[in-house]
């Protein structure tokens, strides 16, 4: 037998399967899919208005020095209405929320805003998900904070509940 | 009374087990005559006794006794006669009793039919066999227990998933874990082996019958699991690379390769270390594809219960079972003396081609199955898809196909390109016809050209060994030989035609309104509500028309209660030359327009897919009756007793 060590390499490479096994087992899961461009600039977009009266939203609103907060949402997301509440609150502390629907028709976003009030300076239409998924997001709602200079610095998957309000606010006071 | 009757026996049989690697080691080291004897009347009760379990569970499922935890956590008062029984086994504790249950009734089998391994080596193989069921069944008794009781009883129980309410539950699995867990026999053989060091073509005649009964299960098995996923699913697909698809994959990919180098081993006494290789790694494979549908630590569609306890417990036996076995061929494989030799052009070294190839196929497979968990361990996170895995697999799939054309052609031990001369015609021919493919279709792609013509190559060659021979006197095991391969044509050409030719068409249609595709005239004559057991669904009406062949599909789009869920019910009209394949989905909730989601898709000559599966299995199945035979005749004449 020359090749002595090519014997034992199965029984290796078994111990390395198991290895990944056992992290598998240990390791609890993380379902959630992050964007790549947290740490990055905003990709380039221009939205339409989402509904009569509102404005429309592009990246240039965004990089004039002021952080914000970028909501993605859709008037036939439930959790997206379970968060509104939480939303104005974080607007009322003086955060400017610019917000993308997803996938909705104009008056099904001025029934939704009617109903559970408006926090957003600014709405951009994306009816065919193309920026949302430019911008890595995996469903909604999704809330993205912005710093100063357009980069994204933080994204929060799933609805914003009262216990996020304070830390992102405060992550986004120590953005500037 | 029943539940408590059927974990009696379950631990009565666990007893057995014990009992049974005892007597085994006093068979195979001799040293106890009596302890000997008692091996194989042992496990011959012992697969009973867990027969007699399964059947308890059975019965219970049957009679819906909702004070049995499983029962009413997994069935429903409403569902049909037929998906409660099949419902058994459609939950973790049942299937893992059924997986129990397979492996006991082989050791059975083993006890009562093997005749022809030597004394010492089947001794030593009942032990190894009576270890496994010992460790599983600690797993079932201690960790899954399914008799357990629910006090107080529910009214009516949660109802099994709907996708699971299909007659393809009642067979899929059942076929599945017999060749995953017949496959056991092999890897008890081949531990025996190194136990005993006596490798060679007795025991390679010996292991074969094995080997191929499994392998015929698996094939079947995924076949029908496929056929089962491509009209359930309702995505028109008939194969996903999903983690529990590659898992059942996995095995057979290695039971193909050890069916091929056991018959070297049988005939020609060579490539022994690899055949006992082959062999521990096609059960591995089996046990860790166990382990990662039940651990549930890769995302699937055979989306089961995340349970890290079990995961770890069945984790622990892999490291025991297949380390232990790993071990074992380390320590003990220089004692099995090394074969004979041959030519690399030679049937052997055909062979010895196809086993790398296969290998390949395997590593590719395992490496994409368990890469998004390796990157997820290194902190990156990805998901492997069907692009890595077809521009992987197929053009070593076809190389594979190259081998198998010449392959059976070649003599053993020796040959020589002259004999074969008269192969480079027909070659060049099919050649040529692939570039005419090619310049006529374009739109097909490279791959499903390439694999078309090679299929037929295949499908023509496959037939060549048997030409020449008075045809009353050949072999059945060539004649199963030649239709397994003839079937592997045919299902690669349903591959292409599927790949290369299919047509997708979505439609949004009014009541009325009319869709071409492919030459089919589909129109959408009618939407209306049907009833079913537990189950209402939309039923659409479709008039399909080509040429002067009229008729309606109904696919539907389903409500079951309990549980709550909606199911696509697709609608299949199968002609001579392909399928028509056709789902609807109601008008998306606040759409004023009436209109309905219409998929439809033509695929050609997509069943030969599964017509091809199951000629690979009849083919197996005709070389098990031809050896099984001849066997039995060869016994009677040795035996001067016998009535024959």
């Amino acid at each position: 037998m020359k090749k002595n060590w090519l014997i034992w390499a199965p029984l290796a490479l078994f111990a390395f399967l198991g290895g990944i096994f056992l992290y598998g087992l240990v390791e609890p899961k993380d379902e959630y899919v992050r964007s790549n461009l947290v740490g990055r600039p905003l990709p380039e977009f221009a939205l339409p208005a989402a509904t009569e009266g509102v404005q429309g939203l592009s990246n240039t609103d965004f990089a004039d020095g002021k952080p914000r907060m970028l909501n993605i949402f859709a008037s036939w997301c439930l959790p997206c209405k379970a968060e509104a509440p939480f939303l104005e609150q974080i607007k009322e502390a003086g955060v400017e929320i610019h917000a993308i629907a997803i996938r909705d028709k104009p008056e099904d976003v001025a029934a939704f805003l009617a109903e559970h009030g408006n926090p957003f300076v600014r709405i951009g239409a994306d009816m065919d998900m193309l920026i949302q998924l430019k911008l890595g997001s995996s469903g909604v709602p999704e809330t993205y904070l912005i710093d100063g200079k357009g980069r994204i610095i933080h994204q929060h998957i799933g609805d914003i509940r009262a216990e996020h309000v304070e830390p992102l606010i405060a992550k986004l006071k120590e953005a500037k | 009374m029943i539940a408590e009757f059927g974990l009696a026996a379950l631990w009565l049989a666990a007893a057995l087990a014990l009992l049974q690697a005892f007597a085994g080691i006093g068979h195979w080291r001799g040293f106890s005559p009596a302890l000997a004897s008692l091996t194989r009347p042992v496990a011959v009760v012992q697969g009973l006794l867990c027969l007699i379990s399964f059947g308890c569970l059975v019965w219970l499922f049957a009679i819906t006794d909702l004070s049995v935890l499983l029962v009413a956590s997994n069935s429903h008062i409403d569902k049909p006669m037929i998906f409660k029984l099949a419902g058994t086994w459609g939950n973790h504790e049942g299937s893992m009793l059924l997986w129990v249950t397979v492996l006991s009734l082989s050791g059975t089998a083993i006890a009562l039919f093997e005749k022809r391994l030597d004394h010492q080596t089947l001794g030593a193989a009942l032990f190894a066999q009576a270890l496994i069921a010992l460790g599983f069944f600690a797993f079932l008794l201690f960790s899954s227990n399914p008799f357990e009781r629910l006090d107080p009883a529910p009214p009516a129980g949660a109802g099994l998933n709907p996708l699971l309410q299909d007659i393809g539950l009642a067979f899929h699995p059942p076929t599945l874990y017999i060749g995953y867990v017949g496959l056991s026999v092999a890897f008890s053989f081949a531990v025996a082996a190194l136990l005993t060091g006596k490798v060679g073509p007795a025991f390679a005649r010996a292991m074969r019958p094995w080997v191929l009964l499994a392998w015929i299960f698996l094939t079947i098995g995924i076949t029908a699991g496929s056929y089962w996923a491509y009209y359930e699913l309702g995505w028109g697909g008939w194969w996903f690379w999903d983690p529990v698809e590659n898992a059942s994959l996995m095995p057979w990919l290695a039971a193909t390769a050890l069916l091929h180098s056991v018959a070297v081993l049988a005939t020609r006494d060579a490539l022994r270390a690899w055949t006992i290789m082959l062999a521990l790694i096609a059960f591995a494979m089996a046990m860790a594809g166990t382990f990662l549908v039940r651990s549930g630590i890769l995302t699937s569609v055979h989306a089961f219960a995340v349970d890290p306890e079990r995961g770890a417990f069945i984790l622990g036996l892999l490291v025991i079972y297949i380390g232990g076995a790993l071990t074992l061929f380390g320590l003990r494989i220089g004692v099995v003396r090394e074969g004979k030799t041959f030519a690399l052009l030679s049937r052997e070294g055909a062979i010895v081609g196809n086993n790398i190839f296969l290998s390949v196929i395997l590593a590719i497979v395992l490496v994409g199955t368990l890469w998004p968990l390796a990157a997820e361990a290194m902190g990156d996170k990805i998901s492997v898809g069907p692009p890595y895995f077809n521009q992987t697999t197929v053009p070593i799939g076809l190389l594979l196909m190259l081998l198998l054309i010449v392959g059976p052609l070649l003599r053993w031990r020796d040959d020589s390109l002259a004999r074969h001369k008269a192969l480079a015609g027909p070659a060049l021919l099919f050649l040529l016809v692939a570039c005419a493919l090619f310049a006529t279709q374009p739109q097909a792609g490279l791959w499903p050209i390439l694999s078309l013509a090679l299929a037929a190559a295949t499908a023509l060659a496959s037939i060549l060994p048997l030409l020449g021979r008075n045809i009353l006197r050949i072999p059945l095991a060539l004649w199963g030989m030649a239709l397994a391969h003839f079937g592997f044509a045919v299902c690669v050409a349903g591959m292409a035609a599927e790949q290369g030719w299919k047509v997708e068409k979505l439609v949004a249609m009014r009541v009325g309104e009319s869709a071409v595709v492919s030459g089919w005239n589909v129109k959408l004559d009618d939407v209306h509500p049907v009833v079913g057991d537990n189950w209402v669904a939309l039923e659409g009406q479709l008039l399909v028309r080509r040429d002067e062949d009229t008729t309606i599909m109904r696919p539907q789009s389903r409500q079951f209660s309990s549980p709550k869920q909606q199911t696509t019910e697709a609608a299949l009209l199968t002609r001579w030359d392909g399928q028509l394949y056709a789902v609807i989905a109601a008008p998306s909730e606040g759409d004023a327009s009436d209109r309905w989601q219409v998929r439809l898709w033509w695929k050609p000559f997509v069943t030969l897919i599964w017509y091809g599966g199951l000629l690979i299995a009849l083919g197996g199945a005709i070389a098990l009756f031809g050896r099984a035979t001849l066997a039995l005749r060869k016994r009677r004449r040795d035996n001067p007793w016998s009535l024959a």
